[in-house]
């Protein structure tokens, strides 16, 4: 009989990540498959390659730690999974553009790969109208992973009911359980995610095909367009993004979509289990829908002041978009990205960076503080102003409503501040870095907010010309706002441990 | 006498110049100013209502409304849209795509920095497309070192992966027997 011994924690670590980048690898082979069907040799070869490497490299580190899966993980431990995966997943997954030579550097691949996999959508791809279909293909899947998770994806298909799963799943920014069990959770979050994907591929196709692509094409186009707005991610096959399209059915439909995908999946399994009355009930949709109805009026304000669109129509048109596409942290535009900086004036960029900064829901596909913390923060204060006129003996306990009615407590509140604070200071870190790299003001504030967001809509800012430390500055402030700051700062400290222990 | 008739004379052969250059109609092209992608979007509101001239490789799709279609002209820089008649864009053979290089073709007309009628779209209204270089495809080649290296490392990821496989469903069986005992 064999019995095991405990161990060392970097084994069990070990055979996690490589669970999650093998899963990578093997998702890698989709575009292989997409560029063998358009006869894109040169990139099928690609991709055969690096799935193989991401596949053999996930592979080797789980039987590194193969005899020690059971082990169970701390909470500390788990996030370092989380955000160990998404380095390694990061550094493998820019391969292909790094191969394909759609990205200068690998720096330009590894941040392309990067605002793939947090849903943000900033890019440094090269001559994006001659893309391939294998490239925008992954692109695509880069941002449909990350959307749903990485780790959440692995969970699906790769583990059951793991004791570490759930540490796991915290670790990747989402802490919502629609089940007791994290598999079973990650599952209703995929089958929730390819249910959408299957609706939203058949509606978007249609609406390219009657904006004039041929048939093939508008199944290409709407299947991407339609995995970038689910996953709020914001790519575009194009380098007009969705103003190429010309088509004011598209625009609605994707707006529709992205809305949806920045939705708590918790919020959209009580729906699909027939409690429609969440919908109205939910502290996180009241919150958004409050914030979305005052940065509308302060957008159209300023857009009206400065007399940027000739009638109400186009302005609404205009100006909601951009401001929708913001606020659910997509970053889809059909407005230039210099037409910001020149046209819009302070008063409209202003509702943009604090829309982008906002986000969606907590738990969704979305980032920026969360309309959860939103909503905690604004009931908390509520609260203290109407207990500072009441006296002692009648002070009452605040209940919000998510899904079901939660008393507030002080832990709640603690935890949602300091996200929000760790969220502001990172926001500040990358206005400064952009001032330094001789930015204005507005345009450093609008592209840190937007990188801190997960949103990627850009003012001009990012570009293959702006400096290194710049790009590396974006590329981690994304990590950080997409993994919610804890799990990556819990790897910084587990590296510096093991680095240390070694010096020593 | 002679003289009035000179006078006359000369009089008829200008008003028939005058009428002769207003009836044929000038090239809008005179007037207009070449533009970049770039002027257009950072000049925006001065470029507005003004002709300008565009060039540049037809990029993606043509996308056809009725008897107008939208064609994108990537100038190496952005691609800004044109809205065409119908019968011009169909004079455009190839669209840049992957392993395509579109026709080149430049136009002239006139700049909306937020187009009314096309929902506040920046874009150019031109009547006329003209094809300065045609397009061509390329075949794509397969690369040798790619070939070779992922004929080599499939098979090893494939072999892996099944080990892995393999090896996780017979240690859950000897966890199940009793052989192995999990801490």
């Amino acid at each position: 009989m064999t019995v095991e011994k405990p161990i060392n924690k970097f084994y069990p670590i070990s055979y996690f990540i490589g669970i999650i980048v093998t899963t990578l690898g093997i998702v890698q082979f989709l575009p292989a498959v997409v560029s063998l069907f358009y006869a894109e040799w040169r990139i099928m070869e690609i991709f055969l390659l690096t799935a193989s490497l991401t596949v053999l490299v996930g592979v080797s580190m789980t039987f590194l730690g193969f005899r020690y899966r059971n082990q169970k993980l701390s909470f500390g431990e788990g996030t370092v999974v989380a955000s160990g995966a998404w380095l390694i997943g990061t550094l493998l997954c820019a391969l292909p553009y790094y191969f394909s030579e759609n990205c200068l550097s690998y720096l330009d691949s590894c941040f392309d790969v990067m605002s793939g996999l947090t849903t943000t959508g900033l890019c440094l791809i090269q001559n994006m109208d001659h893309l391939s279909n294998g490239i925008n293909m992954w692109r695509a899947i880069l941002t449909f992973v990350g959307g749903q998770g990485m780790v959440v994806l692995a969970l699906t298909f790769l583990t059951k009911g793991q004791s570490s799963a759930y540490k796991m799943y915290v670790g990747e920014g989402k802490d919502e359980k629609l089940f007791p069990n994290a598999v079973s959770t990650s599952k209703r979050i995929w089958l929730i995610s390819l249910l959408y994907l299957a609706i939203g591929t058949v509606v978007t196709s249609a609406t390219a095909f009657q904006a004039g692509l041929a048939p093939d094409r508008a199944f290409l186009h709407g299947m991407w367009i339609f995995m970038s707005a689910w996953s709020t991610g914001g790519f575009g096959p194009m380098s007009q993004n969705v103003l190429y399209y010309h088509s004011a059915p598209l625009e609605f439909v994707t707006m529709i979509f992205f809305i949806i995908g920045s939705l708590n999946f918790a919020l959209h399994n009580a729906v699909l289990s027939g409690k429609h009355d969440e919908l109205r009930r939910d502290i996180e949709v009241i919150t958004f829908t409050i914030t979305l109805s005052f940065l509308t009026l302060i957008t159209t304000f300023g857009l009206m002041k400065n007399n940027v669109y000739p009638n109400a129509m186009v302005m609404f048109r205009k100006g909601f978009y951009q401001l929708v596409s913001a606020h659910t942290t997509t970053g889809f535009m059909t407005v230039y990205a210099k037409q910001f900086y020149h046209e819009w004036g302070d008063i409209a960029l202003f509702a943009m960076v604090i829309a982008m900064l906002l986000g969606g829901c907590a738990c969704s596909t979305a980032g920026g503080f969360k309309a959860m913390r939103i909503g905690i923060i604004f009931t908390a204060f509520k609260m203290e102003v109407k207990n500072m006129l009441l006296p002692e003996s009648r002070m009452q306990k605040q209940k919000i409503h998510h899904i079901k009615d939660i008393t507030l407590t002080d832990s709640m509140v603690r935890s949602s501040f300091l996200i929000v604070m760790a969220y502001i200071i990172t926001f500040a870190f990358g206005t400064l870095m952009g001032m330094f790299a001789g930015f204005p003001f507005s345009m450093a504030a609008f592209e840190s907010a937007s990188a801190t967001g997960n949103v990627g809509l850009s003012i001009g800012v990012t570009s293959v010309s702006m400096p290194a430390y710049l790009k590396l500055t974006y590329l981690i402030i994304m990590w950080l706002g997409r993994l919610e700051f804890m799990s990556v700062l819990t790897l910084g400290a587990y590296i510096a441990r093991k680095v240390g222990k070694k010096c020593a | 006498m002679r003289l009035i008739k000179t006078v006359s004379k000369i009089n008829l052969v200008v008003a028939a110049f005058i009428v002769l250059i207003s009836v044929i109609p000038m090239p809008a092209k005179a007037k207009a100013k070449t533009v970049t992608s770039t002027e257009m979007i950072e000049e925006a509101t001065a470029l507005d209502g003004k002709s300008v001239s565009y060039q540049g490789e037809v990029v993606g799709d043509i996308l056809y409304r009725g008897d107008h279609a939208w064609v994108s002209i990537n100038d190496g820089e952005n691609a800004v849209s044109a809205y065409v008649p119908a019968m011009e864009a169909k004079k455009i053979k190839y669209t840049g795509r992957y392993c395509v290089t579109g026709d080149t073709v430049s136009l002239t007309g006139t700049f909306h920095r937020a187009c009314t009628e096309h929902g506040g779209d920046l874009d150019i209204h031109s009547n006329k497309v003209k094809i300065i270089k045609g397009g061509y495809a390329v075949k794509d080649k397969s690369s040798p070192a790619f070939l070779i290296a992922s004929i080599i490392m499939f098979p090893c990821a494939l072999a892996g992966l099944i080990i892995v496989i393999r090896k996780k469903a017979s240690y859950n069986k000897a966890c199940r027997k009793g052989s192995i005992i999990r801490r």
